[in-house]
């Protein structure tokens, strides 16, 4: 096997300096922790960190046919009558229904969008755009600009604080979900009111040669830098699926409880009509969420989930929540178990794990 | 890193420290909370339960990842800190003292002898 070099973001020098343990982490070599997984899940929660998301892609997509070939591919209803300045979050589906990958979907002029893969899959979203591109919408230029812009998303109660403090933004006319071009002491950066933490915040997209001194500024703020597994930690707590672990080809958006952003009456799009199918059958299994009854071993990708001595399903996505001081899950379940309040139990090495059935998210924050 | 000279390391980086009456105390070294990064949960023997040296004694849980526990000892476990159990990051804040593990009545002293000094443990840490 030959191994290919793990891929640097702008930022990789700076990880390593401040102490940052790095892995391998879909063919980039990324910062999982700085100080500790917890306290800087927790001080997104209590204040604000900053994560350099520039691993995900990032993909410019313009043209006539452009807003066509996104409405198309993603389930969101991309529309004419999609504002400018508005983003929308949304599956990438196959023609089966399967989730190719979520991702939000930017829409910068008439004519232009930018659209956000993660990481493991930005080559293939990218395929799958060129795919359509050549077949149907021809009139459709597609740019990966991954490497010459990053990503760093602020997160936290003090976020927006911290960037009106020191950029053009206003948080009174990017509302959640919006975009807009800010200048950031000097710096030219788009800045969304987007995120995968469950807090507000924004996501700063500068030029790669102008990452490091916005993620100095930001650090120099008092933002505590946070790694991908606080990332993790934060997005479960939130009730955000995860591709790769509780969503992908072989799952739907329905049964992941992602129907509010499938637009079935919109028009036809990739894997609409399989999903109008399922959804009028009712998907016969359910994403639930779990809570243990006590702490103890933490519930992980693949522990079984047991009802009445019968294994029902599996857990996509487990572990301690700092939040709620208690071990949380996510998993599929028979249709007829996605009720709330139900007891079941997970099987983490041997052991049977008493667990209950909760409302999603597990944590929603406080206006 | 902190490595106390008063105890022995086992190559599994657990820490034992002998007292008067026979007994001794065990713990994971500050290299291994440090690599296992926020423990968040620690399942260990019952009371009464006897451990073998270098055998497993229970499991080790952080936010990222399971590791299993060796004995660095043999012998009948006669206390288990409770306080761990219910708070397992002070085996992250204070590896040495509050975040001890077990205490066991030891089987043989003889078997001390068969584990690394503080210096020899600092030096298997630095190389690895």
């Amino acid at each position: 096997m030959t191994s290919t070099p793990l891929k640097q973001t702008p930022l990789h020098a700076s990880h390593v300096e401040l102490g940052a343990r790095m892995v391998p982490f879909a063919g980039w070599d990324m910062p999982v922790q700085y100080a500790g997984i917890l306290s800087e899940a927790t001080a997104v929660r209590a204040a604000s960190g900053l994560f350099d998301v520039s691993h995900m892609g990032r993909f410019i997509v313009e043209g006539p046919h452009a807003r066509e070939l996104l409405n198309w591919t993603h389930t969101s209803d991309i529309s004419e009558a999609m504002p400018i300045g508005r983003a929308r979050y949304g599956l990438f589906c196959n023609e089966d229904g399967g989730i190719i990958d979520d991702g939000i979907v930017y829409r910068l002029a008439d004519d232009r969008f930018l659209a956000i893969a993660n990481a493991a899959n930005a080559a293939t979203v990218y395929a799958w755009f060129e795919q359509w591109r050549s077949r149907r919408l021809p009139a459709t230029h597609l740019r990966d600009i991954t490497r010459d812009v990053a990503m760093l998303a602020l997160q936290g109660p003090r976020a927006l604080d911290t960037i009106e403090h020191l950029s053009d933004f206003d948080r009174s006319a990017v509302r959640p979900f919006r975009i807009a071009e800010c200048t950031i002491e000097g710096q030219w950066a788009w800045v969304a009111r987007t995120g995968y933490t469950g807090e507000d915040g924004v996501e700063i997209m500068p030029r790669s040669e102008d990452a490091l001194y916005v993620w100095q500024l930001l650090l120099e703020r008092g933002v505590t830098p946070c790694g991908l597994g606080a990332r993790d930690t934060l997005r479960l707590e939130a009730g955000l699926p995860l591709h790769g672990n509780d969503i992908g080809p072989d799952t739907n958006p329905l049964e992941a409880r992602l129907a509010r952003f499938v637009a079935l009456e919109g028009g036809a799009f990739c894997g609409s009509e399989a999903l109008q199918r399922i959804a009028e059958e009712g998907p016969p299994r359910r994403l639930v969420g779990m809570r243990t009854i006590e702490r103890g071993a933490l519930p992980r990708q693949h522990s079984p989930i047991m009802a009445d001595g019968e294994r029902v399903g599996e857990v996509t996505s487990g572990g301690y929540s700092p939040t709620l001081d208690t071990n949380i899950a996510l998993g599929y379940v028979p249709a007829r178990l996605a009720a709330l309040g139900l007891r079941l139990h997970i099987e983490v090495r041997g052991k049977s794990i008493e667990a209950e059935t909760v409302a999603l998210p597990f944590y929603t924050r406080s206006a | 890193m902190n490595v106390p000279d008063d105890r022995r390391y086992s190559k599994e980086h657990e820490w034992v420290v002998a007292h008067d009456d026979g007994t001794a105390t065990v713990g994971v070294s500050d290299f291994a909370q440090q690599q296992l990064g926020d423990v968040v949960f620690v399942e260990l023997p019952q009371v009464g339960a006897a451990v073998s040296q270098f055998g497993q004694m229970g499991e080790i849980e952080s936010v990222k990842a399971v590791s299993d526990l060796f004995s660095p000892v043999s012998g009948e476990v006669v206390e288990v800190n409770k306080g761990a159990v219910d708070r397992p990051e002070l085996v992250n804040s204070d590896p040495y003292d509050a975040g001890w593990l077990i205490k066991v009545r030891l089987a043989d002293a003889g078997e001390l002898d068969n584990l690394m000094s503080a210096e020899a443990y600092q030096s298997l840490t630095s190389t690895s």
